[in-house]
């Protein structure tokens, strides 16, 4: 855990300076890997949990964590530390580029950019997929969950919210059963 | 009104300050409604943003608005970024602040990085408080099987929902030299972040060498 407010606020103003598109790669390095604030069954949950509430989710997840090492200072500079220096990053940006992006080169890069992007959300997913066997519900009711929400929301097209109720339900109720039989055995 | 809001020492009417404050709040309370239903982040209510602030306002040209959430995608931070932005560029556009530039430029850069800060302030507050109220009282209960299963439950949906975001991305961009070598550089920067430690950044500098070069 981070020894001070300050080392959290700066923690996150790193992830949120090396994020372009892909944060989530970001924290899972930093702070799995790098600093071992979390292992990787904590961050997936809590990752869980800040994609789940309303409110950009690498922000909520800065958030959660700051609030869980130093109460709602820490929540404050979680949040702070994610979205302040960005925000004077992207004014400056706004003021000294904004007629770059009319440029066919600008349009080329950013293809490339966007392409790895979503690389580095695949690839954060498939290493939280790749913990998925350690899971109370077992891999392959867990694949089955993973398979039909993707399927519901990338190929279907369903809203958001009327994938997340359902299968969040079956989740809970099959992992609370999971875990009863647990205790009990 | 009860309370007077701040008058700064410029030649302005009473009226133009009076422009520019509700503006400003309007957007305050646009965007603080918006988060509370933002699941999924920021990006997941850029279609009403745009409807709000170009069709029924008319305070930006669709253009600016694409360009916001472009710039936001090539500058580092939370793909939240093209909040703030889109707060500034209202801000600049107000014909009510064209009129002080003339009289006290600096004043207009002051309430336009206010207006960026406003727009953000009023996008993180509300779901921020939601989830930190949730998240706590959750967490002194972590011990308990319903919410043990409850995190555990939303895990593999939640990858799901990672990988479902991936696609679109990856679906968003526009095809200038075919499919097949995006996905290429798709598959091969997940695969790196996967198995290798390499540097992020390092991707990302090669994403943007192999769209300069022409390749995708």
């Amino acid at each position: 855990m981070p020894a001070s407010i300050s080392e959290l606020f700066w923690a996150f103003t790193r992830i949120a300076l090396q994020g372009f598109g892909g944060v989530v790669a970001i924290v899972q390095r930093e702070l799995v890997d790098k600093r071992g604030w979390l292992t990787h069954q904590e961050f997936t949950e809590e990752w869980a949990v800040a994609q789940i509430m309303p409110g950009p989710n690498v922000v909520n997840l800065a958030m959660i964590l700051g609030g869980r090492y130093f109460g709602w200072r820490g929540a404050i500079a979680g949040v702070l530390g994610m979205v302040v220096m960005p925000t004077f990053i992207i004014l400056v940006l706004a003021v000294t580029l904004a007629n770059l992006i009319d440029y066919p080169l600008t349009r080329d890069i950013m293809r490339g950019v966007s392409a790895v992007s979503a690389g580095l959300i695949g690839g954060a997913a498939l290493r939280m997929l790749g913990h998925l066997n350690t899971h109370v519900l077992g891999l392959r009711i867990c694949l089955v969950l993973f398979t039909t929400t993707l399927l519901a929301i990338a190929w279907l097209r369903l809203p958001l919210i009327w994938v997340l109720l359902p299968l969040a339900a079956v989740g809970w109720l099959l992992s609370y059963r999971a875990y009863q039989r647990a205790v009990t055995t | 009104m009860a309370f007077k809001l701040p008058r700064l020492p410029t030649r302005c009417d009473d009226m133009t300050w009076s422009v520019i404050w509700w503006q400003m709040w309007d957007i305050f309370w646009h965007l603080f409604m918006l988060s509370l239903i933002a699941i999924g982040g920021a990006i997941t209510v850029a279609p009403d943003i745009q409807r709000y602030l170009v069709v029924d306002n008319g305070w930006l040209t669709p253009m600016q608005f694409n360009n916001a959430i472009a710039l936001a995608q090539m500058a580092p931070g939370p793909n939240l970024m093209f909040i703030p932005l889109l707060g500034w560029q209202v801000a600049l556009n107000s014909p009510a602040l064209n009129q002080l530039s003339a009289s006290a430029p600096w004043l207009v850069w002051i309430i336009a990085v206010l207006s960026a800060f406003s727009a953000l302030l009023a996008i993180v507050l509300p779901s921020s408080l939601l989830t930190y109220q949730l998240a706590s009282w959750a967490h002194a209960r972590r011990t308990r099987i319903g919410i043990k299963a409850f995190k555990a439950g939303l895990t593999p949906v939640v990858i799901a929902l990672l990988v479902a975001a991936a696609l679109l991305i990856a679906q968003g961009i526009p095809v200038v030299n075919g499919r097949l070598p995006q996905i290429a550089l798709t598959v091969l920067a997940a695969v790196l972040v996967w198995r290798t430690q390499l540097h992020l950044l390092w991707l990302i500098a090669g994403g943007a060498l192999a769209g300069a070069l022409g390749w995708v």
